[in-house]
């Protein structure tokens, strides 16, 4: 198995810490004038999400994680697992609950995903920057209100629920950004 | 295109403020020193031998031509100590030096490869008097920048005691690993249980550095007698090291010593590194036999030290990173 010396560390790379796979997020060399040099280094564990903290001699080495991205696209949900394709290979993953997480309430079917995968399985989801959602269910529309703020709730198609505008109704298209589960327009699709 | 040049890292990682304040320092450690009758000097970058230290790696470079025809290897020092050593013994009297020196494989937040280090040395002192001059030349180069209280003077078993309640001298393996699990510090991968020393530098950098007082100089002294590098020891008990470290806000910032004078235990703790550094893996390097000659003709007593510059410059410019002291950083060099 590969395998990473404290000279390879970087932020982003990808290595197995207890049994788990890990992206490191910071190294620091830490190293009294005359005396032994050390790394300390902080982990995200990629599945649980937690940041964990460790220090390594320096020259240590620590085995590499077959961890990649790919950007899959979002089949269909058959009520376990949430089922993924790549766009050439058709090749195709199941990704379950644990990897899927918060990612669930943007999957559009069609849509492009980043899965990271994790010994070819995946292991989180990550949904486009924006989608296009359909409400399904809100307030009635108030109209010609395009002006006033405050904004009511409103459910979406894949059961988000997010802020719009209160001019807004149902079986309208809205675009949303995933990141911040914020309204940014309305669409047309 | 990408990469060296083509992404703006031709630019300068070192504002102009902190150009001038870097000029401005030298400016005041020339003033200083010219004051007390030290004398600047200047010894070769390029040496015929090593640095035997157990934890300090030199960068080596090839001279090929005249004298040696089939190449040679130079060592860039790591610092000037053994020439000035050798001056000291030739009789130079006082002498400091501004210079870069170069250490393999540290790059960090506090630490380049290549560095700018103030070093001085005072015959007919030993580490205590040296700590007060130390004490005046910050005072004078922080003095309208950095108001900093009186110095802090611990010793290092104080120090370990105050601040992380343990005895450093006495306590076996198994209480200082306990001591780093308190502190929160758990275990070091690839630090052998019984690796000691290891273990009270890993508490020092991580666990005593960031509780030291801040807002004033704090030194701290005589260190285990195993981890002397060429400090003179004093017979205990226990037998502790003349030597001291001084830490400026948690930040380790010089380095001094009462200076083994004797060639004997010189060469004998030079060959105890290489043993070492031997049995660690590490590259083996000649060691500086016109260091030992110079001691065998007599060094005079005295006492010496090495200050980091940059990092000094990052604490009086609130600098968070090395980097951002150095005109072009590694990154940029």
């Amino acid at each position: 198995m590969a395998s990473y010396s404290t000279n390879e560390f970087k932020s982003g790379l990808k290595v197995m810490l207890d049994g788990d796979p890990c992206s490191i997020i910071e190294n620091e060399f830490v190293k009294p004038g005359k005396g032994q040099a050390f790394n300390r280094v902080k982990f995200r564990n990629l599945l649980s999400g937690r940041v964990v903290e460790r220090t390594f001699k320096s020259g240590e080495s620590i085995e590499a994680a077959d961890v990649h991205e790919t950007d899959m696209q979002y089949l269909y949900n058959d009520g376990e697992h949430w089922h993924f394709m790549h766009p050439e290979t058709f090749e195709q993953v199941g990704a379950d609950e644990a990897a899927v997480g918060d990612a669930a309430k943007w999957l559009k079917e069609q849509d492009m995903c980043t899965v990271t995968l994790w010994n070819g399985a995946p292991i989180s989801i990550t949904p486009p920057n924006f989608v296009i959602l359909k409400i399904t269910d809100t307030e009635p529309g108030v109209r010609g209100d395009t002006a006033s703020g405050g904004g009511k709730p409103a459910t979406l198609e894949t059961g988000a629920v997010v802020r719009v505008p209160l001019f807004l109704d149902v079986e309208e298209l809205i675009k949303v950004d995933t990141r911040t589960g914020e309204y940014v327009s309305r669409a047309k699709d | 295109m990408k990469g060296a040049g083509g992404n703006g890292d031709w630019r300068p990682s070192a504002d102009r403020a902190l150009l001038e304040l870097r000029a401005e320092l030298y400016a005041r450690v020339r003033d200083f020193f010219a004051r007390r009758g030290v004398l600047e000097v200047e010894t070769p970058v390029l040496s015929a031998a090593g640095a035997t230290d157990r934890h300090i790696e030199s960068l080596t470079t090839r001279y090929v031509g005249p004298g040696a025809p089939a190449g040679q290897t130079r060592y860039l020092h790591t610092s000037p100590e053994f020439p000035m050593k050798r001056l000291l013994a030739a009789g130079s009297g006082p002498i400091y030096q501004l210079c870069k020196v170069f250490r393999q494989g540290e790059v960090g937040r506090r630490h380049q490869p290549e560095f700018t280090m103030l070093e001085w040395y005072r015959p007919g002192l030993d580490h205590h008097g040296l700590m007060d001059e130390v004490e005046a030349l910050l005072a004078e180069a922080a003095s309208g920048r950095l108001s900093l209280g009186p110095a802090m003077r611990l010793s290092y078993a104080e120090a370990f005691q105050t601040y992380l309640e343990i005895d450093p001298h006495a306590a076996g393996n198994e209480e200082l690993r306990v001591c780093a699990r308190r502190w929160g510090l758990g275990t070091a991968a690839g630090l052998a249980e019984d690796d000691r020393d290891g273990w009270l530098e890993w508490l020092q950098a991580e666990a005593l550095e960031p509780r030291l007082p801040r807002g004033r100089p704090v030194f701290v002294y005589d260190f285990p007698a195993s981890q002397a590098a060429l400090a003179r020891v004093r017979g205990g008990p226990p037998p502790v090291a003349e030597r001291f470290e001084l830490y400026l806000d948690g930040v380790e910032l010089a380095n001094g010593f009462y200076e083994l004078a004797e060639a004997g235990e010189q060469r004998r703790r030079f060959e105890a590194d290489l043993e070492h550094r031997t049995r660690a893996g590490g590259a083996t390097v000649p060691a500086d036999e016109r260091l030992l000659a110079a001691l065998d003709h007599g060094l005079p007593d005295c006492a010496g030290v090495a200050l980091g510059i940059d990092r000094l410059l990052m604490l009086l410019a609130g600098a968070g990173s090395i980097g951002e002291v150095i005109a072009f950083d590694w990154a940029r060099a």
